[in-house]
């Protein structure tokens, strides 16, 4: 998985049947320090994240375990809002 | 699977219900000279693994394997903690 920050929120009306009523937002990760790292990515939100948020982002068919989302044509999904990262060793 | 250095947690409290009571761990991968190499990463822990320690992981589907039946939703999984290793050179 993936940390990284919600920074934005994605409208669309034409999309897989399977995805409606699913709340998709752009993230961008990060490392445990906080810097950005990387590309934006869209992701479904599964835990009621917000923008601004520091979330976990898991990615691939794995996406597709989280809750709700099986079956669901997707490759990141945020299932965890983060309190916070303790990193005690590197950079 | 892929050899890392556990360099620190994450603690979250709104999660997938199915992650909870899974240790969340930060994960450095490492060279086989035992250098940092590529980014840090999360991964779910399924071995009792802590910071400090030199582990091995499994990413994408299989990382939600060893919780069986239970469909965690990861896709970085420590497997085994490393005592140690040899490269030849």
């Amino acid at each position: 998985m993936i940390l990284a920050r919600v920074v934005g929120t994605v409208v669309a009306t034409r999309k897989d049947p399977r995805l409606v009523s699913n709340k998709l937002l752009v993230a961008r990760p990060m490392d445990p320090h906080g810097k950005a790292e990387g590309n934006y990515l869209v992701a479904v939100d599964t835990v009621d994240a917000g923008v601004g948020e520091t979330v976990l982002i898991v990615s691939g068919s794995s996406a597709r375990m989280a809750a709700g989302m099986k079956d669901c044509p997707i490759d990141a999904a945020i299932v965890g809002i983060v309190d916070h990262v303790d990193v005690t060793q590197g950079q | 699977m892929q050899i890392a250095r556990v360099i620190g947690d994450v603690v979250t409290t709104v999660k997938d219900e199915n992650l909870n009571g899974i240790k969340l761990l930060v994960l450095q991968p490492l060279d086989p000279d035992g250098k940092e190499i590529g980014r840090t990463l999360v991964a779910v822990d399924a071995v009792g693994a802590g910071v400090g320690e030199t582990v091995f992981f499994v990413r994408g589907k299989e990382a939600s394997f060893p919780f069986h039946p239970t469909e965690v939703p990861a896709d970085a999984g420590i497997v085994g903690i490393v005592d140690h290793w040899h490269v030849e050179r």
